[in-house]
């Protein structure tokens, strides 16, 4: 049987170094099976995080030969096996230890949000129709594996950047909500202030990692930033959107001019 | 001993799955002080994986369904060991329960008129289950987890419950944690606690479950004093990967067969139709030409035999591999491939699509998958109140997978997520009840924290001794082999004797390193529980000298009437050893007997 080796960063906060674990090869294994086996064997301490093993729940990102990705979807037959495969946790979080880093920046920025708000229900229910319902579909894929954020160099390079800054994955979080034919919440100002949409320069790094291919930059930061800066501080502009996208309804309730836009309402077909 | 750090609420939940978010969703907006606790990070709870949908009688597609039909469904399906009133209640329920994750803002994929689309599932009479692409868990975990945000739910994340803690009156008060990060340890007091702790998989080798699925709340209950119901009813799910061995088991979901899909064996034949057993003969298709129909005209055709129930389903493949006419890698052939196009497949199943494509290097659009019999779902568990979601243990609850009864003898597909928002909403409920009805702080008694923490404490003390990683891989042997999906006497016994040689060896487990994130000490802590779930299953297997739904016995092939009328009633003992025996279902009233006995065509 042929062997490989894992390169694995092992450390804590106070530093740490990369250990080889030579390993044999075995058919149709992933990277997170070869880790498994180490713990089994070698390294019973070696921290990682996972959960689903399959590709669902976006536990167990780590930087692989440099590149991002998830352990549980990355075959080891796609690696070059005559180097050692290098194994490290993802760099823009603080280290816990090993593998494990303290992703809770993330959940800080999503308790930030201004959260989902949608208009009473018309009588017999909300309706909405499938081509409508797409575009934050695409977003809600988004399994949270924060490799876009790890990727992205405003907060990669820059910790100070992190308060300024919600990252790539609530930029969508925030398209999303958006795009939503049922939200009336208005986080323009949120979204330039707080989230920090202008400290992007579209590299499109984070849409290159994600691993539901979700289209981060052109369907979501391009579009958002469209939408923030042209129409900034402009509520008639962007109300006039948000109604040519949802359809007739009726506007939102909660910007003071909604009442009266009957104009806008008509050129809901376009 | 250790020291830990300590919190009061009025509620606290353990687990973040569905269940267990709509649970402390529901404590929350009663104002009380609320807190979830999970093993993981908050968003990746086991529901995230479910792929196929929630079943609802909304009526969308058919409006011929209704909670009645629903009803008749869940009891068939779960050879009617079900409790007829959480099956009562969940049908009227869930409706609204979906209607409500809308309202949250979840977005389900819609019908031309722009309602919440349905899909076919195993065992629904109706399209029912709503859904999202193959990716329904998502949706459902991420809608709830935004909305406990929102509600401001304090959350404690990758901290792992040991214990729960009762006060000198016996009543529920708290739990007894530790943080992984950290390693520190952590006490919950609190007026009422919510179990909402998913499955037990992970005792198996081959399994649908993610880590998390150790069974935790269903052995805490039990040493807590709390009684466990029908624990040797398992679903195997009939399909899951064979192949390449490292992701044997990852499921497939129902959803492939529900779009069009058919089971095949080595020599081609759609041998489902082979194996209609009598109770569904009416209602399954005969010929090929009539389950084709089906797909476009339920009114007119009966369904195809591939929709059967998961547990005939999961038998026939069985059959079919021994009887020498399964794949190259002891599964059989499942096929979208030749009966719907490719951009038809692609857009209904993308992740099945990406998992076939990614980790077995297989074209779902272009050729068969193989698949196989894989451990996916407990209907067994702790038994509760229908109404409340009560344990036997004053100020404990439980809802979700670790709960029992709504499925009984075997669940359909679809019913689980619906089953978490139903019963984790009315156990919030019924806790948030509890606790404003209990006065004086929580107190929970000392000598059960100094005995958790000495447990948890105690693979530092000891060197070279058991790998926690070796004893789980025997355990999952010990499982697959003899507790599998067809069960004897002789093997269960021998599990049995097998099991007292694992506990043997857990006393003797060590670990080397710091409590800091460390996954053999987090392995060594489950391993407890792991082999709690497994004895309760090997025990109840035994007892049930019968043939039903989930749980098949070679020596005994065909339902007793007799054991078709009782739960199979676990509890500790008061010298700390299990005990079993039989107790009645609770009784139907007569109507909603009247339901189970009309003939639909
Ligand atoms: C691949 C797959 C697909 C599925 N598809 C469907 C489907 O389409 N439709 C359907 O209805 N059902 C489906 N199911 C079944 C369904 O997903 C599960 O039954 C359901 O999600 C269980 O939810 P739960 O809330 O009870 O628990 P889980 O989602 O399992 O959550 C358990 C929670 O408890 C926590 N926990 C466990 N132990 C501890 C502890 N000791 N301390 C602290 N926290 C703890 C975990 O961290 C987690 O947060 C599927 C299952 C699988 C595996
Ligand atoms: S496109 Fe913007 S958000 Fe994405 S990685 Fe580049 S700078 Fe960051
Ligand atoms: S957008 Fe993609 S890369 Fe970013 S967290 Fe979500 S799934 Fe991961
Ligand atoms: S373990 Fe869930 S995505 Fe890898």
């Amino acid at each position: 049987m042929s062997e490989l080796t894992m390169r694995v960063w092992r450390g804590d906060p106070e530093g740490g170094a990369f250990t080889d674990y030579p390993m044999p090869a075995v058919e149709g294994e992933v990277v997170l099976d070869v880790i498994h086996r180490i713990q089994a064997g070698p390294a019973p301490d070696l921290a990682c995080r996972w959960n689903c093993k399959a590709g669902k729940c976006g536990s167990c990102s780590a930087e692989i030969n440099g590149v991002p990705r998830l352990m549980c979807m990355t075959r080891m037959d796609e690696l070059p096996t005559e180097e050692p495969v290098v194994v490290a946790p993802m760099r823009t979080f603080p280290v816990i230890r090993d593998l494990v880093t303290d992703v809770s920046f993330n959940y800080e920025v999503a308790r930030r949000i201004p959260p989902f708000t949608p208009g009473p229900p018309p009588p017999g229910g909300y309706r909405m129709k499938q081509q409508d319902v797409e575009r934050g579909q695409e977003f809600r894929k988004c399994i949270e594996c924060f490799m876009c954020q790890d990727v992205c160099h405003v907060i990669r390079d820059h910790e100070e950047n992190k308060t300024a800054f919600a990252g790539p994955r609530f930029f969508i979080r925030l398209m999303e909500l958006d795009s939503h034919p049922l939200d009336e919440e208005d986080r323009r100002e949120f979204t330039r202030h707080d989230a920090g949409l202008g400290y992007c320069n579209i590299t499109k790094c984070c849409t290159e990692v994600c691993p539901e291919h979700i289209r981060i930059t052109d369907n979501g930061i391009i579009p958002m930033k469209e939408r923030v800066i042209d129409t900034a501080y402009d509520p008639v502009v962007w109300l006039g959107r948000k109604i040519v996208r949802r359809g007739a309804r009726r506007p939102a309730s909660t910007a003071g001019t909604a009442g009266e836009q009957p104009a806008a309402e008509e050129s809901a077909t376009a | 001993m250790p020291e830990y750090e300590s919190h009061e609420y009025d509620v606290i939940v353990i687990g973040a799955g569905g269940a267990g978010l709509r649970a402390a969703i529901e404590a929350k907006e009663r104002g009380l002080r609320t807190a979830l606790v999970c093993k993981s990070l908050l968003g990746k709870a086991h529901t995230v994986m479910a792929e196929g949908g929630a079943a609802a009688a909304m009526g969308n597609v058919w409006p011929e369904d209704n909670w009645q039909v629903h009803f008749r469904d869940t009891m068939r399906g779960g050879k009617l060991l079900n409790n007829w009133r959480m099956a009562q209640l969940h049908a009227q329920e869930a409706p609204d329960r979906i209607y409500e994750l809308e309202r949250w803002g979840a977005l389900f994929d819609r019908t031309a008129d722009g309602r919440i689309l349905q899909r076919d599932f195993g065992g629904h009479r109706y399209a029912r289950l709503a859904h999202v692409g193959d990716r329904t868990g998502l949706e459902m975990i991420r809608t709830l987890q935004q909305r406990a945000v929102a509600l401001d739910v304090d959350v404690y994340m990758e901290c792992k419950v040991l214990r729960l803690l009762k006060d000198a009156e016996g009543r529920v008060s708290g739990a007894i944690a530790y943080w992984r990060a950290s390693g520190d340890y952590v006490e919950f007091r609190a007026k009422a606690v919510v179990v909402a702790t998913g499955s037990v998989g992970k005792s198996w080798l081959y399994t649908s479950n993610s880590w998390e699925s150790t069974g935790d709340g269903h052995a805490m209950a039990l040493w807590a004093g709390a009684d466990v119901i029908d624990m040797e009813c398992i679903q195997f799910h009939p399909t899951g990967m064979v192949w390449p061995l490292s992701v044997r088991g990852i499921l497939v979901t129902e959803g492939v067969r529900g779009d069009g899909g058919v089971l095949r064996n080595s020599e081609g034949a759609r041998f489902m139709f082979d194996y209609i057993p009598a109770m569904f003969a009416a209602e399954t298709a005969d010929s090929e030409a009539e389950a084709d129909r089906w797909y476009e005209d339920h009114l007119h055709n009966r369904r195809p035999p591939e929709l059967l129930p998961r547990d005939e389903v999961a038998r026939s493949i069985n059959s079919e591999v021994k009887a020498g006419r399964g794949g190259p890698h002891g599964g059989v052939f499942l096929d979208i491939a030749s009966r719907r196009s490719a951009e038809y497949i692609r857009r209904r199943l993308p992740s099945m699509y990406h998992q076939f494509k990614e980790l077995a290097g297989v074209d779902i659009t272009a050729e068969p998958m193989e698949v196989g019999p894989t451990c996916h779902y407990i209907m067994g568990g702790i038994r509760v109140d229908a109404d409340t979601e009560a344990t036997t243990v004053p100020g404990l609850f439980a809802a979700g997978e670790v709960a029992a009864g709504l499925h009984g003898a075997n669940r359909l597909g679809g019913n689980s997520l619906s089953d978490l928002l139903v019963f984790g909403r009315r156990a919030g409920m019924a806790a948030a009840d509890f606790a404003e009805g209990r006065s004086g702080a929580p107190s929970p008694e000392a000598g059960d924290v100094e005995r958790a923490l000495s447990d948890a404490e105690a693979p530092f003390g000891r060197e070279g001794g058991e790998s926690p990683y070796d004893l789980h891989q025997s355990l999952q042997r010990t499982m697959q082999a003899l507790v599998g999906i067809i069960r004897t006497e002789s093997e269960l016994v021998e599990a049995l004797e097998e099991l007292d040689e694992l506990d043997d060896r857990a006393t003797r487990v060590s670990v080397t390193g710091g409590r800091v994130y460390n996954p053999g000490w987090n392995l060594a802590t489950d391993l407890p529980s792991m082999l709690t779930v497994s004895r309760l299953v090997a025990k109840g297997a035994l007892e049930r000298r019968e043939s039903r739904g989930g749980h098949t016995r070679d020596d005994y092939p065909k339902a007793d009437p007799e054991l078709g009328k009782v739960n199979f009633v676990q509890r500790l003992g008061s010298g700390g050893e299990f005990t079993i025996a039989p107790e009645p279902l609770p009784e139907m009233p007569p109507e909603l007997q009247r339901l189970l006995e009309e003939e639909h065509s």
